[in-house]
């Protein structure tokens, strides 16, 4: 992406254990589309979930930006092989977003902005796994990165950390999101290299 | 900045798996109706997977991913090809 880091390559920082089996790192930030990147006006932005009960909590941009921040450093892990470390971010943890959401349910569907999604257990994105981000390295997440807010859970390949979110639906059944049904596995460890559907 | 190729992208990863070229065959859209050929789609990726866009609606009309091994094939955005072949 930008120039500057792209040629920069300070002290090496100690890469080991880091970096999943079949991952090479990268210092730029690769983008990877499947549709048009979505135009969201902030003052029509919101950010709800919605429980099994049908029980939905909803968050506008003002909202959202009232909640306690974080500023989560981690590694992310794309599944068409690069890594990449130390990646900066500020938003909401997704404890805070849940602190007042009553569920049985064991799965969540993210959904967003433009139509994408994706699954995985509920018990993913809590426990300080997850965030909603509205921030990357300094400035506004750019929209071609998912901005106005992505997902980020850093501990899965990044296809699950939807950008553009829109929501979160819980579930009592497993539903498999838009990756998920063409070929992609359905949980994406990168430590155990679930890449694709069997692996 | 155009964020897509057209659907003549879809011709060396398809012709993997037909043995015809379905970019000429003509598909209809789930989502809105509209009818054209294939190589007028327009197609996100290669990676994770190709996705190819009707230009009348956006909606999802065709996915190809290549694993290693293996293709997934989801056309379920498409309601059918017409493809001509010799009589
Ligand atoms: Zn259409």
């Amino acid at each position: 992406m930008s120039i500057i880091s792209r040629g920069f390559r300070g002290k090496r920082r100690d890469d080991s254990g880091r970096v999943p089996p079949g991952q090479y790192l990268v210092d730029d930030f690769p983008v990877l589309s499947a549709g048009p990147t979505p135009r969201v006006p902030l003052d029509r932005w919101e950010f709800a979930i919605d429980t099994e009960a049908e029980q939905t909590h909803r968050w506008s941009w003002e909202e959202f930006m009232a909640l306690p921040a974080e500023t989560p450093t981690v590694d992310i892990h794309c599944v068409t092989k690069w890594s990449k470390l130390d990646t900066t971010w500020e938003g909401v943890s997704l404890d805070v977003l849940f602190e007042d959401v009553e569920t049985a349910a064991e799965y969540a569907l993210v959904h967003s902005y433009g139509g994408y999604t994706t699954n995985l257990p509920l018990e993913d994105l809590l426990d300080g796994k997850a965030w909603i981000v509205h921030r990357f390295d300094g400035e506004e997440l750019a929209p071609q990165h998912g901005g106005p807010a992505r997902l980020i859970v850093p501990h899965l390949y990044f296809w699950k950390s939807a950008k553009w979110v829109r929501g979160i639906r819980l579930l009592n059944e497993d539903w498999p999101g838009f990756w998920e049904t063409a070929g992609y596995h359905n949980y994406g460890d990168p430590w155990r290299e679930q890449r694709y559907e069997g692996d | 900045m155009t964020e897509h190729l057209d659907g003549n992208a879809l011709a060396g990863p398809l012709s993997e798996i037909f043995a015809v070229d379905v970019t000429s065959a003509t598909g209809r859209c789930v989502s809105c109706g509209l009818a054209g050929p294939v190589a007028s789609l327009r197609v996100y990726g290669p990676d994770p997977g190709l996705v190819a866009r009707c230009p009348g609606c956006e909606e999802v009309v065709l996915r190809l991913v290549r694993g290693p091994g293996t293709a997934w094939l989801d056309l379920r955005g498409t309601v059918s090809l017409r493809v001509n072949l010799p009589e």
